[in-house]
């Protein structure tokens, strides 16, 4: 009968085997490891090619006027991407002009005003608002704001102006506006977490400075709190541009998809993604490449908008060490 | 004995200090008044950015529940017509369909998410760096381009709209968050732990395996399961490739509904009837998206107390 003592002993050749076989036989794993991320990036290539690949006869055939062209037209054409760019742009410039304050406001408050007590429900609550699929947010927008900015918004709107730009035309509901508003909501809980991330990260030796030389706390906000934490608190607001710039659904169901160039915020428009999400079941043809054309440009834009996002949040982070 | 008298010459610097505090003083009353208008304005306009919140949540409760039913959750839907227009069926078959194309998407995603994710917290190359700045940018692109995508590559080589082409698409949009989420989680794990595995002899793979996931394992979970909602919830990439069904489609090769989708065709739909059940289809997805990212938060809790 066996000992279990001489069961567990192990010579010492037989360790410096085993440590000479991890240090080779590790191969496989950093083999595995390599694979995966190659393969992935081959799938990234693919991605790109698929885009540009569909994209390169309309390209081809149009040139730059599908930038620059004014008229959007699916089945024959022209296919001019300018009012869609323009739309896109708007709303996402409506969307910050609201999200922005009001989400620097909430992470004002969650960090500093809101009591320990309700902290963290309150900020899982804006966190309930990015899970809400976005979808939901157009069925949202269709049934309850639709009615509102017809019967309220639009004509107290446009009472200020006396039915003037921006705010003339009909209140039908639908429109940039409308989706603004929408891309507003979707592109808070972005805004209020990471601005919320990038403040809480403020030295407490500033803000101490900053009341101690007498400064009141809203001074203290907007001069010190806030300016030292402006590099990130850029970077938030670039990302949220990024997903109000590429948001699809719930603003093809808002905004009316009707690529024109907007005369008023009450007009109805097209961005590029929700022209796609649109016209792409019905396309064939040149209009199938038209359409890749616009994904290639909605593309390249949220893409450099992410990338200029994540140099910021990474320059917050290392100055905040 | 004679008397010297000092005389300070006049200080600049007092001066200004005793100005400024002038000043301060003479202020301090609307500075203050000021300041509390602000702050009653932040926290204001903190309870405005819960308003749509709590607008939405209602909005599904009150419209959402009251077409909610057994049968209209295990029916296969059926097409209204001009005699029978509330003859709108159920929405089993979109359900089954959210959950097979979410469900083998997570199955492709989720072990090559963390294969990557390892890669990315162990490597310090520039290959790595570039890996890592391609797969943050990929979280931020549009869904809709992988639809693009896995159009052209799923859908026209097989002549017609599939389940699987679905799956392609959420698959390639979950594995960047799941990586990216796992990364962190993995690096998050102390280098002593990794050392003490590799002290003991253990290869790198038995380490990743036997220490670094387990150790991690509360973030990788939250990542995948956050991912899978946000997946099930996407409706654009779907649109362009899966088509559509009305039967139980149990073969990812043909056509098949899901909820998303479904929510936005009956939002158009010229039947008020099914306009009215879209909020239905809503509810139903939104509380399975909220079961997942609930469970998610309980999840990693829990697993983080009892590390404790």
């Amino acid at each position: 009968m066996k000992t279990s003592d001489t069961d567990t002993q192990v010579s010492r050749s037989d360790v410096a085997e085993r440590i000479r076989l991890s240090a080779t036989s590790d191969r496989p794993y950093q083999l595995l490891l390599r694979g995966t991320a190659l393969f992935f990036g081959a799938v990234i290539v693919l991605f790109v090619w698929s885009i540009l690949h569909t994209a390169w006869p309309a390209l081809r055939a149009f040139g730059f006027h599908m930038v620059t062209g004014k008229t959007w037209a699916a089945g024959n054409g022209p296919y001019g991407a300018l009012p869609l760019i323009i739309d896109t742009l708007l709303t996402t410039l409506i969307a910050l002009v609201i999200a922005v304050p009001v989400g620097l406001a909430s992470a004002l408050a969650l960090l500093f005003l809101i009591p320990q007590k309700v902290r963290s429900t309150a900020s899982s609550l804006i966190e309930l608002l990015a899970a809400v699929p976005s979808v939901v947010y157009g069925l949202w927008g269709v049934w309850y704001l639709i009615p509102w900015f017809t019967t309220t918004l639009q004509p107290f709107l446009a009472g200020i102006t006396g039915g003037a730009w921006p705010f003339s035309g009909a209140p039908v509901g639908f429109g940039i506006l409308l989706a603004g508003v929408v891309l507003s909501v979707m592109i808070l809980p972005t805004i209020v977490a990471i601005s919320r991330d990038v403040i809480s990260v403020v030295p407490s030796e500033l803000i101490e400075g900053g009341l101690s030389l007498g400064a009141t706390r809203s001074q203290v906000f907007t001069r010190v709190v806030l300016p030292s934490a402006r590099t990130g608190i850029f970077g938030a607001i670039a990302l949220g541009a990024g997903r109000a710039l590429g948001e699809t659904i719930a603003v093809a169901m808002v905004i009316g998809s009707n690529p024109q160039i907007p005369h008023s915020l009450f007009s109805s428009g097209a961005t590029l993604a929700s022209t796609i999400a649109t016209q792409f079941g019905e396309a064939t043809g040149s209009t199938t490449n038209a359409l890749a054309a616009l994904a290639l440009m909605l593309m390249i834009i949220t893409a450099s908008v992410n990338a200029g996002a994540r140099v910021l949040t990474r320059r917050a982070a290392r100055g905040a060490q | 004995m004679s008397k010297t008298t000092l005389e300070l010459p006049p200080d600049p610097i007092l001066e200004r200090r005793e100005e400024i505090q002038k000043r301060a003083a003479q202020t301090l009353g609307r500075r203050t008044l000021v300041s509390k208008a602000f702050l009653v304005m932040l926290v204001l306009m903190f309870l405005v950015a819960l308003l749509p919140l709590g607008s939405v949540i209602f909005a599904l409760l009150q419209k959402g529940i009251s077409s909610i039913s057994w049968p209209f959750l295990h029916t296969l839907p059926s097409q209204p017509s001009l005699i029978d227009q509330n003859a709108i069926g159920g929405i089993g078959n979109a359900i089954e369909g959210t959950l097979i194309i979410a469900g083998l998407a997570a199955l492709i995603a989720v072990p090559m998410a963390l294969l990557i994710g390892l890669y990315l917290s162990e490597s310090s190359s520039r290959v790595g760096d570039f890996l890592r700045a391609i797969v943050e940018i990929m979280t931020g692109l549009p869904s809709i381009l992988l639809g693009v995508f896995a159009y052209e590559y799923v859908v026209v080589p097989m002549k017609g709209y599939s389940g699987l082409a679905g799956v392609v698409a959420l698959a390639v949009l979950m594995v960047p968050v799941i990586a990216k989420a796992s990364e962190l989680a993995f690096r998050g794990v102390p280098t002593t732990l990794r050392e003490a595995g590799l002290a003991l002899g253990a290869r790198n793979s038995r380490v990743s395996r036997g220490v670094i996931i387990p150790a991690a394992l509360p973030g990788v979970i939250t990542g995948v399961l956050l991912s899978l909602a946000r997946a099930m919830g996407e409706t654009a990439p779907l649109l362009l490739v899966i088509g559509t069904s009305i039967s139980w489609a149990w073969n990812p090769l043909h056509g098949m509904s899901a909820l998303s989708l479904l929510t936005y065709d009956y939002s158009g739909s010229q039947y008020p009837s099914q306009r009215a059940a879209a909020w239905g289809v809503a509810l139903t997805l939104v509380v399975l998206v909220m079961i997942l990212s609930l469970s998610s938060r309980l999840i990693s809790a829990r697993m983080r107390k009892e590390r404790r």
